[in-house]
């Protein structure tokens, strides 16, 4: 998404207070004066949030009396507005014609924050709607007439020039108000409609989530709540214990954001991504959940892994390889309950991997892990890691992991514990393979290469033997990794 | 859930405003002996003494008297029934009981089950429901238990014990009905009534109305049924009316409602309750269009945005296929003005409530010249039924939802109660404006008497001033007491002579509320007088005691006009 900074810095108007007029009475209202607006564009206009209270700190948009396109006379009552004391009309300091609303009905601004551009002449209304479109590219949105821009016009700013912030949405930082279009007509894309409960498109608006991305489990593929918060969850974090500071499979990752603007002893409101790690955090407190850790012996793993190298394979691969190969016969630890009534065996085996982005986490999944053969797989890998990189990931490229691998062992980190992402059944945390004094079969002691793994399940539905004879299954096949190349 | 089309609400025009103390009291010792005289001249027989001869003022009583002594009335002289009604539902039996108290022979022609549409169709099973929905909504909000410091865990219901609930309380409400006809001596005459000529109706099987009575006068009450419109499919499972849905059979995942009036609303309650998740499907441009639009803002805020219910207004649904094999419940959506395609629904079920239409084919209306107006009998304001030439038919009324004056069953049964007042030489004209109209949601909707635009346009023709209070409820001790402060109460009343013109609530049990002021109007009590009432403390009675004394009235000493509160 569009670095919403840019846009706005780029915008020569400043707010000038905008002032409104009640339906009963008084003072008037208005667009705004462009008064300082000495370079360009001079003639179009912000309709700014009015403060219709002194206690209002934002307003929801009620009715736009105008739509786009119209023509506006000076007095002319455009929007209506809620404040937390009444509903207002607002009107038009000046003539001119709506070019674009930027907040649509229902959606909620910041006071101040411009919901509406103003275009003088009928001219200059496209440039009035780019403007707008590259604004509101920047707002976190739903609407499919907000959606449009983002994927035609925004390229996405590389990763190293932006703050850190959520892959999918970047909440306005400037004058901007978190402002979601409710849209009237479910999320199209591509010309396919997009079936949405309700209550899911009310959820995508609070979560931010864009519906036409994200894969309905419903009837007849309908998007239903669950998806929503489970495409939020995905967006938001693989939520393994702590976030790795660096990503789990390239060394060659980006470099991990520098902080060195922390002010120290200030109050940090959570970005929308940190907002949603804490509500999938919070969340995951309500599956009981158990742990099993297991310690598996690596030296056939780390002689297949040197010989294959080569080829582009890479140990996240070959990690995740294993794990599916394992969960085929272990279908049960790849199940899920969503509704704790019942739960599901899950079809394919979609192995997500938590990967570091900066400033947060994401889980690409590998689909069908168990079917694709290790260097498909390797490469998907590396291509999923990219667009990771570049926050191009479909929806369905991070949320549909059915079994969840977070690898810390590249740090040296040789035990830890995941926390379960809602809505799967088990993860898997690995530590790092350390050289370690065993004594051997015959007696003797030896030196192997051992790393621990720990897996966390939702014991609902996935008990200890489960886990067990899972471990079992796994630890087989690294310490005979033959089959991994099959 | 008896009300309907939201065009049922637009009241009938100002006549009986005119005469806002609806029971007039004209001369009464004229009345009496009106009544008297008549009832003497007409059954010579009858032996003095007969409680009916002298009706005791409190109704009930004097029910009991009249069934212990002599139940039914014997009928005039050649005639087989002094009153003959059709139908039996809210409508005919408050008519009929009346009858009875009045000395009137009476027979109640009933072709479908005792209690009509508001007790098994209607009102009646959905308060079942709505009862369980309210809890349901209750146990579920976890923050407003925590806040009154209770523990609840996973509430949940079990759907067949909710519709037996239902279903339990239609056949109880329906047995009470019948019981209290039966036991007043109203002959409850089993088939299809169809009207025979003037003072002549026939009944039997349908098609076959074989035996003839003759009555005095008739009554026609034979209510409505859900309106479906065309290119509606209706089949009773995935798509289905009121009718089907009170009986629960299933708890659609997703269900879209098409109408956004009483019906809409208060089932949209239940489902969501129940955990469906709700689509709104509205012709005009905005919902609950009915309501008073302050009103319905509010509903709006509270009932609608922060359920799991969106919604689609100004689009007509065109089309509704049941959803069958293997396919979901698909709605054509057009836009209600330029009939453009707009969208296509695909739902796990649709919930017609477009209100309903009368059902008044087969009463043979045809053979006294009455032509129906969108099968609605034509009536005056004192319910007797207007021929095609514009001549009124002596000795027949219609009442409720057939004459679609105001389709509501107590309003069925009030304008029931005026018409046998008139039968017996008392003429009445009911006032409809002082009839209250309820929305079970939670919380409750209620209303009487004109909406503030109605008031601003009758007082713009008319050239008064219109004024408006509002108090809320979370200035209420016992509403905040019940942590339940969402509410409004409004009040429309004339600054110059203190009428009340209309009073709207959102709140909880607003549909109790209202009485005091739909008695206000009916009783013409103006604002500075009923402020001076005294209610309750601490009740929700409260928010309308506050509400009359934030009014504020002219005081007109001299011509001059001063404003003052007078409290």
């Amino acid at each position: 998404m569009a670095s919403l900074a840019n846009v706005h810095l780029g915008t020569p108007f400043l707010p000038s207070p905008a002032s409104l007029r009640g339906r009963s009475a008084a003072c008037g209202v208005g667009g705004v004066a462009p008064r300082r607006a000495p370079r360009i564009q001079a003639k179009i206009r912000e309709i700014f949030m009015p403060a219709l209270s002194s206690t209002m700190t934002e307003g929801k948009i009620v009715s736009w009396a105008k739509a786009e396109g119209d023509k506006l006379a000076k007095g002319e009552s455009v929007v209506v507005v809620e404040s937390d004391k009444a509903d207002m009309d607002v009107e038009t300091f000046y003539d001119g014609y709506l070019a674009a609303i930027m907040v649509e009905e229902g959606a909620v601004a910041a006071v101040g924050s411009a919901i509406a551009l103003l275009a003088e002449t009928e001219d200059e209304i496209p440039l009035a709607k780019s403007q707008a479109a590259s604004s509101s590219a920047t707002m976190a949105s739903d609407g499919p007439a907000a959606s449009r821009p983002v994927a035609d016009t925004a390229a996405p700013p590389s990763p190293l020039e932006t703050a850190p912030e959520a892959l999918s949405s970047s909440p306005p930082s400037s004058n901007f108000s978190p402002v979601a279009a409710s849209s009237a007509h479910p999320a199209s894309e591509g010309g396919q409609r997009t079936i949405a409960t309700p209550y899911a498109k009310k959820l995508a608006k609070d979560l931010k989530v864009e519906l036409g991305s994200v894969a309905g489990s419903g009837p007849m593929g309908r998007i239903v709540a669950k998806d929503v918060e489970v495409a939020a969850a995905a967006t938001a974090a693989a939520p393994v214990s702590t976030a790795p500071p660096k990503s789990v499979s390239n060394s060659s990752a980006v470099k991990a954001p520098a902080s060195p603007a922390i002010q120290l002893g200030t109050v940090v409101p959570f970005t929308t991504m940190q907002g949603a790690v804490s509500k999938n955090m919070v969340e995951s407190l309500s599956v009981p959940t158990f742990r099993v850790g297991y310690t598996i012996t690596t030296n056939a793993l780390d002689d297949l892994y040197k010989k294959i190298k080569s080829k582009g394979v890479t140990m996240t691969a070959l990690l995740a390889k294993a794990t599916a190969m394992a969960l085929m016969k272990h279908p049960i630890v790849n199940s899920s309950c969503r509704d704790g009534k019942s739960f599901t065996y899950n079809s394919s085996i979609n192995i997500a991997v938590a990967v570091a982005i900066d400033g947060g986490l994401i889980t690409p999944v590998l689909q069908d892990a168990d079917k694709v053969d290790i260097y498909s797989l390797s490469r998907k890998w590396k291509e999923l890691v990219d667009k990771a990189r570049a926050k191009q990931l479909q929806s369905h490229e991070y949320n549909t992991g059915t079994f969840t691998l977070s690898n810390l062992g590249m740090f040296g980190v040789d035990r830890f514990d995941a926390i379960l992402p809602p809505g799967t059944g088990a993860i898997m945390a690995v530590g790092a393979s350390q050289s370690t004094v065993v004594a051997t079969k015959d007696g003797r002691i030896g030196v192997k290469s051992q790393m621990q793994v720990n897996v966390t399940a939702d014991h609902r539905v996935i008990y200890g033997a489960d886990l067990a004879a899972f471990l079992q299954t796994l630890a087989k096949i690294i310490e005979d990794p033959k089959e991994l190349t099959l | 859930m008896q009300a309907s089309l939201s065009l049922s609400l637009s009241l009938p025009p100002a006549a009986p405003r005119s005469d806002p103390a609806p029971t007039v009291f004209r001369p009464s010792a004229l009345r009496f002996c009106g009544l008297r005289r008549e009832a003497l001249g007409l059954r010579p027989l009858r032996p003095a003494g007969s409680t009916w001869v002298f009706p005791s003022p409190a109704r009930t009583p004097s029910r009991k008297t009249v069934a212990a002594v002599s139940g039914n009335g014997s009928p005039s002289k050649g005639f087989d029934y002094d009153l003959v009604i059709i139908g039996a539902g809210v409508g005919g039996h408050g008519a009929a009981l009346h009858a009875v108290e009045k000395g009137l022979k009476t027979a109640i022609i009933e072709g479908d089950i005792v209690g009509g549409t508001c007790v098994n169709r209607g009102c009646v099973p959905s308060k079942a429901l709505l009862a369980v929905s309210g809890r349901m909504r209750e146990l579920q909000n976890e923050h407003h238990l925590k806040a009154l410091g209770l523990q609840v865990s996973s509430p949940g219901y079990d759907r067949q014990g909710v519709a037996d609930h239902a279903n339990n309380l239609a056949s109880k409400i329906r047995n009470n009905l019948t019981n209290s006809l039966k036991a007043l001596g109203v002959d409850i005459l089993t088939g299809v009534g169809t009207i025979a000529g003037t003072q002549k109706v026939k009944y039997g099987k349908v098609g076959f109305p074989d035996t003839e009575i003759t009555a005095k006068d008739i009554i026609i009450a034979t209510g409505s049924v859900p309106f479906v419109p065309n290119g509606i499919e209706v089949d009773g499972k995935t798509v289905f009316t009121s009718d089907h849905a009170l009986k629960l059979e299933w708890v659609p995942e997703w269900i879209a409602i098409v109408g956004s009036g009483y019906i809409g609303l208060e089932f949209s309650d239940v489902y969501s309750a129940l955990g469906s998740e709700v689509t709104f499907v509205e012709a005009l441009d905005q919902l609950m269009p009915g309501f008073d639009p302050e009103i319905g803002k509010l509903a709006q805020r509270v009932l609608i945005n922060p359920r799991k219910i969106d919604y689609h207004t100004g689009v007509f649904a065109k089309k509704i296929t049941p959803a069958k094999d293997g396919k979901p419940v698909l709605i054509e959506l057009i836009d209600a003005k330029t009939k453009e395609p707009k969208d296509t629904l695909e739902v796990d079920a649709a919930l017609i409530a477009t209100g309903r239409a009368p059902f008044t084919k087969g009463l043979g209306l045809e053979n006294i010249n009455i032509v129906t107006q969108r099968g609605f009998v034509p009536v005056n304001e004192r319910m007797q039924v207007i021929d095609a030439s514009g001549n009124l038919i002596p000795h027949l009324y219609c009442i409720g939802d057939a004459n679609g004056k105001m389709m509501l069953a107590h309003a069925a049964s009030a304008q029931g109660i005026s018409v046998v007042e008139q039968i017996g030489g008392r003429d009445n004209v009911l006032n409809h404006l002082s009839i209250p109209a309820a929305c079970f949601t939670h919380p409750e909707i209620s209303m009487v008497g004109m909406t503030e635009p109605q008031a601003r346009e009758k007082a713009q023709q008319e050239g008064f001033e219109v004024s408006v209070a509002k108090t809320s409820f979370k200035a209420n001790t016992k509403a905040l007491a019940e942590n339940e402060g969402e509410g409004l109460a409004k009040l429309i009343y004339r600054p110059d002579t203190g009428e009340i013109l209309g009073v709207h609530i959102l709140g909880m049990h607003a549909a109790d509320l209202i009485h005091e002021a739909s008695n206000a109007i009916a009783l013409g009590t103006r604002v500075q007088d009923i402020k001076f009432a005294v209610h309750a403390h601490p009740t929700l009675s409260e928010v309308l005691d506050e509400l009359f004394k934030s009014a504020k009235v002219f005081e007109c000493i001299s011509g001059v006009h001063s404003m003052r509160n007078c409290a």
